[in-house]
Formats: structure tokens, C-alpha cells, sequence
């Protein structure tokens, strides 16, 4: 084996990852660690090996951390994460992230097969959830999670859980509107065909039977599928404000009203196959306006941040608390890598908080005993115990998401075509007006109530309706494919309007995926070899990263290892003693430096240590000064300005502002804003939360788009961050294509309108010219929008 | 003639069965997940098991 370690490269046989040694062997298959080896030997004895017969490596890289679950026993904390309960069995819907195949559904949906208390699994592939229903009297919800935990699968458990919420309900009612409009819609014009064509002498008592049909069809349109349209006009009528609605309910309500007189009357077919067929166009347009991306959530804020509970101290005794119910005065225990809730004071224990949450430093800082610690910092090293000083909700970070001017500031947000509506009803009315006033005048009534509906009915703007939700729905896929994810349609129209960009630093402009190391010392080639072979044996994140800089194959035998939290590890390897971490645990004279060091120390004789710098994203430059020739660009940073003068090349010197707390970065936007600019703001992580919230468009920057981001308008990617100009670009053609189309739309209207004031619109130029006009912004539309998405370079031709 | 009111009536008739199963699946919610159901139909049937069903151990228990 040693020998075939050299030759090739050996993957992981769970999760595909290099196998470095030899120790994790089991049915003549290799894995990295004894996490996947477990979770392969637990499969492989409950029989469900085809695991791995529908993917290669199906497993995800085992990185276990010591969790404490004991929350979940409390009734309190559990009652909020379950869907339902009776007196037999339990229902939970969990997100766990790590759903990323075939193999994934098949394993989870064969709980079962592990736990016969577990009497049902279904994935949703999609969302990457699993609902599970399971028997609470024989398995607990703790030993649950457990259980999905040591198959690889761990559920994030959040209070805030977003994505659980997005149901599709909302979709679904408007799918089956356009069911019913688009049922009525197909039988309208079976019914309409024989007066297409003429009805000949001898079917014309037929003509009267299916006016009738017609109209009954057109009823359910009016009064279910359309409905939404009618309360909508309502309601912003009552705000008195006129939106697009308003001209489109006006419209298929004389639509109706006209057929209905003609019908009854016996003087006319009716627009009923006008009607139904406006109404299916709009309701198509509108769902495809509301698509969403179910697998990412936009909205989330400190609570999916934060534990559902932390560990309480009463009367000495240790005890599950959620963390909305934490009190002041209350002592709590934090362990290792666990988050702090609340604005606390530090009672006992040597604190080393990690606080980049909130200022976006990674260098943990040390703090004394009876100092304020801020809620969102992550402890670092041994357990500590604080008394919580302030509420989670009233705590200094979490204040940012109740600061009551930012809800206030909320800057009315127009969509173009809600814009235009105003003056578009009121045009429309005074034709339909003066067209009915010129027909009175030369008295003839007939004609002055035909042209006065005609009018009306011709010139609805359905066509206009659809133009937007095409295109930006066309320009929501194309950017879907190049890694950004737009909430939702109208924030492109609001990404068009962008004239200022605001850029955080550190995992924005850095990337912190590829980091860069240096070593500063001297190592042999054996002392090199050692160091690999201790750091191998820990999985924290720098620990791997050295060992995959270091590509060292063949390792040392270690003994006595030990891992000390916060400070570093250390091992005798060939009777030498080797100490790996911290300038503090290594006993090293501290050297200022940025970014992350790793002191290594053999036999207590400092060798030298590894340096760990986030380097710029690729093509930062380029993609800067590509903007600063058309945008206002800042750049503000919660670091210290070890970096300015290098981005001085790049940023505008006034505009760098470092050292900036949460808080800063929201009033410095306000400030632009104030100033009347239309900001964008780029970052990522919780201390950009406030900022990007209140930007007029906020842009999260993110790795790995399945991890969290704070609330945001749209989620890039970290490798699409140098396409962004095109991106800024591509939403203003967007809007264009939809300026174009509405003025082919208007032409449409011109045309039609020539003949319903003269009065003598027929009911089957009404038919022809609505899903003609419909089509033609269709195709316009996509057309123009993959055109313009290809000279933007988005979209290979 | 007669005969095509009859027929109106079965056609009418017919779609209507149609358009309430459509709204009966999408009430149930089988529209809600469109993906995951076509990965499940790829999953081959169990494996006849020979001797290990007896020794099949249980977790967490």
C-alpha cells in the first residue's frame, strides 16, 4: 500500500477526497479519515452499500465537531422545530445542506433501513430537505439527528428557518388560475371557431347556443381567475395611485360587460374569447414573473446565524436554554467554536474571540475577565462562562436588524411599468371619453357605447403587461447561469438604475477560498514530513490547508497527539517533541504580520512559521478599473488599513474607509443615498448584513452558495465577481428591451384604437389582434434579451 | 342535428373531469417538488439479501 501511495493518487472511497495514509482501511476500499471510514462501516453493516453503486465518492469530506444536542431534549426548544406531532408519531422538515446527489435521496430515503423507528423519509431535492416522520416513543429527536450526523448528513437547525417557509403555496393558486382560464380559454375558441368562419344559413340557431356557452365560460375567468387583478386595482385605486392593474382590470370587466349585453341583447358573438385568452396571457405572464430560486433564501438575518440554544447555568446546574428566552443576569457557558448570543460579561475562563461576524477580522481577540464581550463573536479555545448583560435581541449586532430609521428608510421602489401606468389609464380614458362625446354629439348612441368599450377593450395593455416579466424573467436565467442569483424579477430593474458601488474587503475583494501560504523559516526534509504527519491528525481549516500545501505523501508515525483548542497541537514523532499553532502556545516572540500565522516549534526551538494571506480575487484590477471609468466606487472594510496603499492604485484615496463598524457601513450608504445616489453594496458575511439591507441593491458575495448569507437582493458567486460589469450592463439592456417593447406594444394600440373610435371594431379583430400583439412581445422580447445577454459576453453563442 | 347538444355536453363534460383531477394534483401538492421524483423512479430495486437479514444491526438503539 505504501508503495502504491507514491505511485498514484488514492481518492477517498466516501468522499473523494486524497488519501494521505494508510490507516483507514476496510473492505479493500481507502478513506481519508476515520469520519467517512465510520460512516462507510455503518452503511456497509445496515446493508445499504448501494450508497455507493449510483455515485463515485457520493460522501461529503467528514469535518465533525463536538455538538452538543442536548437542547433538542427540551420539550420547549423541540415543540418550535417540529411540523406536527401526535400521540404516536413526529413529523420534522430539516434542511441539511449536504443533499447534492442521487446517492443522497436513495440513503435518506432508506433511514428505515437504519432505525426501524423512523417510519418515513422524503427529499426534496430541490430545497435540500428532508421531511421525516418517526416514531417519538422509540427514538428521540436528539438521537435523530444524531443518527443523520453520523451518516454524513448533518441538518442545520436554525429558528430562522426560511427556507422551510418558502412553500410554494402562493404558485400553486396561481397555477390553478391559469387552469381554469387556460380550460375556459381552449373551449371559448371551439365555440368561437363556426363564427370565425361564418355560420351558414343552417347552423345560425346554433349561434345563440354557443353566445351561451361562451359567456358561461367567461364567467369563472372573471370572477376567479381575474380576481387577484380586481382586488389589486382596488387596493392601489384606495392609495390613490394608479397601477398597471387598473387598466387591465378596467378592460376585462367591459370585456365582460359588453359581451354579456351583446349576449343577452342577441345583437352581437360577444369578446368572450378575447377575454379568456387576455386573461391566460397575463396570469402565464405573471407566473413566470414570480419564479424564485427555493434552494437559497435572501432573507435571512441573525438568527440563522446564531445556536437555537446555549447552555444556562441555575443554581450550578448546566441546562438547555433557547436563546430568545435568555434573560438578563443570566450565566451561560460557552464552549469551544460556539457563537455568543448576547452582549455578555466575561465571569471565568481565558476568552479568544473570533470575531469576524462582526468586524471581519479573523484574528481572535483575547479578552480579560469582567470585559463585555459583543453577541456574534465565536469562542475560540476552552469553555467559558458569562452573565448576559443585554437581551439577544436588544445585543449590539442584532440591534442592527431592529434599528427602527432603517425600516422606515425604505426608498419607494417603482417598477417601470407601474410608472408609465398613470399616464397610460389616463390617456386611455380621455380617448374612450372624447370618442363616446364625438358619437353623442352626432347622435348616435349605438356607436358612441361601441367605440366608448372598444376603446377600452383594444387598448389593454396585456402585451405591455408580459413585457416586462419576459424579459427580466430571460434575464434572470442568463444570470442564473453565470453564478448570480437575482432575488427576484424587480430587482433588475432596480440593479439598472445602480450608479455607485460599495465594496467590502475581506472575502469580497479577498477570496478566502484559495489562500495563499508562505513558509518564513528553514525545514528539513524529515522535520517537513513530521509536521504534515501532526497536522494531518486535525481537522482544523489551516491545519488542512498546510498539509494540502505541503503534498507530502508518505507520513511519520505520531505518538501522545493532542489538540488544544484555540492554541495549536502537538505530537512526538520519531522522539521529537513538535508544537504547531499559535506565536503563544509555541512560546514565539510575536511578529506583526497579516493575516493568519502558524507557528511551528520542535523540540521547542522555533523552525518558523506558515503565513496564511487571503489574496485578491482574480482580475481584481481589471474589473475595477473597468467600473471606476462608469460608477462611483468605495470601498469599506471592518480590517485595519495594512492594505490601503496597495488598493490605493485601484480605489479612489477619499473613498477607503477602514476600521468601520456594522453600524458605520449602514450610515455611510445612508449618507450616499441622502446624496441621491442609487448604491449598490458588495460584501458578505454579518457584519455587511446592515449595509446590504439598506443599499438599494445589495450584492452578498459567496463561496459556497448553499452556506448562509445575510439578507441580500441578489447572492454572487466568488468566481463570477469579475463578470460584474457585464452584469451591471446587461440589466440596463434588460430595461431597454423593455422600453422597445412598449413601444411596439403602444403601436399595436395606435392600430387597434383607428378602429374602435370609429365604433366599428368586429369581435374577431379583437381575437386576432390581442394574441397577435402577445406574441410578437413574446419572441421580441427573448430574442432581443439572448442577443443582448451574448454581446455582453454571458451566453456563448 | 339534436345530436350535437348531446355531444357539446360529453365534451364539456369530460374536460371538466380533467380540469378538476388537475386541480385535485396541484391541491395535494404533487406539483410542489418536480425534481426529486424523477431521480427516485432510477433506483433499482432491492438486492435479494441472502443470509445478512438477521444480522442486520441496529443503531441507536
Amino acid at each position: 500500500m505504501q508503495n502504491k501511495a507514491i505511485n498514484e493518487k488514492i481518492y477517498c472511497f466516501h468522499c473523494g477526497d486524497p488519501v494521505y495514509s494508510d490507516l483507514f482501511q476496510e473492505d479493500s476500499h481507502e478513506f481519508c479519515c476515520l469520519g467517512c471510514q465510520s460512516v462507510y462501516s455503518i452503511l456497509s453493516t445496515n446493508n445499504l452499500k448501494n450508497y455507493y453503486k449510483y455515485n463515485d465518492h457520493p460522501g461529503k469530506a467528514q469535518d465533525k465537531k463536538a455538538e452538543h444536542l442536548e437542547y433538542l431534549n427540551e420539550p420547549k426548544i423541540a415543540q418550535k422545530l417540529i411540523d406536527f406531532q401526535d400521540n404516536e408519531y413526529t413529523h420534522i422538515t430539516l434542511y441539511i445542506p449536504a443533499i447534492h446527489c442521487s446517492s443522497c435521496i436513495w440513503l435518506l430515503e432508506n433511514l428505515y433501513k437504519l432505525n426501524t423507528s423512523i417510519v418515513q423519509s422524503r427529499i426534496d431535492f430541490t430545497k435540500k430537505q428532508a421531511a421525516i416522520k418517526f416514531k417519538h416513543s422509540e427514538i428521540s429527536l436528539k438521537k435523530l439527528i444524531e443518527l443523520l450526523i453520523a451518516i454524513g448528513y448533518e441538518p442545520i437547525i436554525t429558528l430562522q428557518d426560511v427556507v422551510k417557509k418558502q412553500k410554494t403555496v402562493n404558485q400553486n393558486s396561481l397555477v390553478r388560475k391559469i387552469a381554469v382560464a387556460g380550460f375556459c380559454f381552449g373551449n371559448v375558441m371551439l365555440f368561437s371557431l363556426p363564427e370565425y368562419f361564418g355560420f351558414g344559413a343552417i347552423d345560425k340557431e346554433y349561434a345563440t347556443l354557443f353566445n351561451w356557452l361562451n359567456l358561461s365560460f367567461a364567467i369563472p375567468v372573471l370572477l376567479y381567475s381575474a380576481r387577484d387583478y380586481f382586488i389589486s386595482a382596488y387596493n392601489s385605486l384606495k392609495l390613490k395611485q394608479v397601477n398597471l392593474d387598473v387598466p387591465l382590470a378596467l378592460g376585462i370587466f367591459i370585456l365582460f360587460f359588453r359581451s354579456a349585453v351583446e349576449i343577452i341583447a342577441q345583437s352581437g358573438p360577444g369578446f368572450s374569447d378575447t377575454l379568456c385568452g387576455l386573461v391566460f396571457f397575463i396570469l402565464i405572464g405573471k407566473w413566470i414573473q414570480n419564479r424564485t430560486f427555493y434552494h437559497l433564501s435572501f432573507e435571512r438575518d441573525y438568527r440563522s446565524y446564531f445556536p437555537v440554544a446555549v447552555t444556562s447555568i441555575q443554581n450550578k446546574q448546566k441546562q438547555p436554554k433557547a436563546i430568545a428566552d435568555l434573560e438578563v443576569g443570566e450565566r451561560i457557558l460557552i464552549r469551544n467554536n460556539e457563537i455568543i448570543p448576547a452582549d455578555a460579561i466575561l465571569l471565568k475562563g481565558k476568552a479568544a474571540i473570533d470575531f469576524s461576524f462582526v468586524t471581519g477580522e479573523s484574528n481572535p481577540v483575547k479578552k480579560t475577565l469582567g470585559e463585555i464581550i459583543y453577541a456574534g463573536g465565536r469562542q475560540l479555545g476552552e469553555a467559558i462562562e458569562l452573565e448576559i448583560v443585554k437581551s439577544v435581541s436588544q445585543s449590539y449586532l442584532t440591534n442592527l436588524w431592529n434599528n427602527e430609521n432603517y425600516k422606515q428608510y425604505n426608498r419607494k421602489f417603482q417598477t417601470f411599468s407601474n410608472s408609465i401606468s398613470k399616464y397610460f389609464t389616463i390617456i386611455l380614458l380621455a380617448i374612450a371619453t372624447s370618442a363616446a362625446i364625438f358619437w353623442l354629439f352626432n347622435s348616435n348612441t349605438d356607436k358612441a357605447w361601441a367605440a366608448f368599450t372598444a376603446v377600452l377593450i383594444i387598448a389593454c395593455p396585456c402585451a405591455l403587461a408580459l413585457s416586462s416579466p419576459f424579459t427580466l424573467s430571460a434575464a434572470l436565467s442568463i444570470f442564473d447561469k453565470n453564478c448570480f442569483f437575482i432575488k427576484n424579477t424587480g430587482a433588475i430593474e432596480q440593479l439598472a438604475k445602480i450608479n455607485s458601488l460599495v465594496f467590502d474587503k475581506t472575502g469580497t475583494i479577498t477570496s478566502p477560498k484559495s489562500q495563499h501560504i508562505q513558509f518564513a523559516g528553514h525545514l528539513k526534509e524529515s522535520e517537513l514530513r513530521a509536521v504534515a504527519s501532526v497536522c494531518r491528525n486535525s481537522s482544523h481549516p489551516l491545519s488542512i490547508q498546510i498539509v494540502n500545501w505541503l503534498k507530502i505523501d508518505t507520513l511519520e508515525s505520531i505518538q501522545d497527539y493532542q489538540e488544544i483548542a484555540g492554541k495549536g497541537i502537538q505530537a512526538n514523532v520519531n522522539g521529537n517533541s513538535i508544537k504547531i499553532g499559535s506565536a503563544n502556545f509555541t512560546k514565539a516572540k510575536t511578529e506583526a504580520d497579516a493575516g493568519s500565522s502558524v507557528y511551528i516549534a520542535i523540540d521547542n526551538e522555533i523552525k518558523g512559521y506558515f503565513s496564511i494571506l487571503q489574496p485578491w480575487r482574480e482580475d481584481l484590477s481589471t474589473l475595477i478599473s473597468d467600473l471606476a471609468t462608469t460608477y462611483d466606487l468605495h470601498l469599506i472594510s471592518g480590517d485595519q488599513d495594512k492594505d490601503r496603499e496597495v488598493l490605493q492604485e485601484v480605489f479612489p484615496a477619499n473613498n477607503m474607509h477602514f476600521n468601520q463598524l456594522p453600524q458605520e457601513k449602514l450610515s455611510y450608504i445612508q449618507n450616499m443615498q441622502s446624496s441621491d445616489k442609487m448604491v449598490c453594496m458588495i460584501g458578505d458575511g454579518l457584519n455587511d448584513a446592515g449595509a446590504l439591507k439598506q443599499a438599494d441593491f445589495g450584492i452578498a458575495i459567496s463561496d459556497d452558495i448553499n452556506s448562509f448569507s445575510p439578507g441580500c437582493d441578489a447572492i454572487l458567486e466568488g468566481s463570477s465577481l469579475n463578470k460584474l460589469p457585464q452584469f451591471l450592463t446587461f440589466a440596463q439592456d434588460a430595461m431597454k428591451v423593455i422600453y422597445f417593447s412598449f413601444i411596439i406594444s403602444l403601436s399595436y394600440n395606435v392600430i387597434g384604437l383607428f378602429f374602435a373610435i370609429q365604433g366599428t371594431m368586429s369581435p374577431l379583430f379583437a381575437a386576432i389582434l390581442m394574441p397577435l400583439s402577445t406574441i410578437t412581445i413574446i419572441s421580441f422580447t427573448s430574442i432581443t434579451t439572448h442577443i443582448y445577454a451574448r454581446k455582453n459576453k454571458l451566453k456563448s453563442s | 342535428m339534436e345530436m350535437i347538444y348531446f355531444l357539446i355536453g360529453c365534451s364539456v363534460f369530460i374536460a371538466l373531469v380533467f380540469l378538476g383531477a388537475f386541480i385535485w394534483a396541484n391541491k395535494t401538492g404533487q406539483h410542489d417538488d418536480t425534481h426529486t421524483p424523477a431521480i427516485r423512479i432510477l433506483f433499482d430495486d432491492e438486492e435479494p439479501k441472502s443470509s445478512d437479514t438477521e444480522s442486520s444491526t441496529q443503531l441507536n438503539d
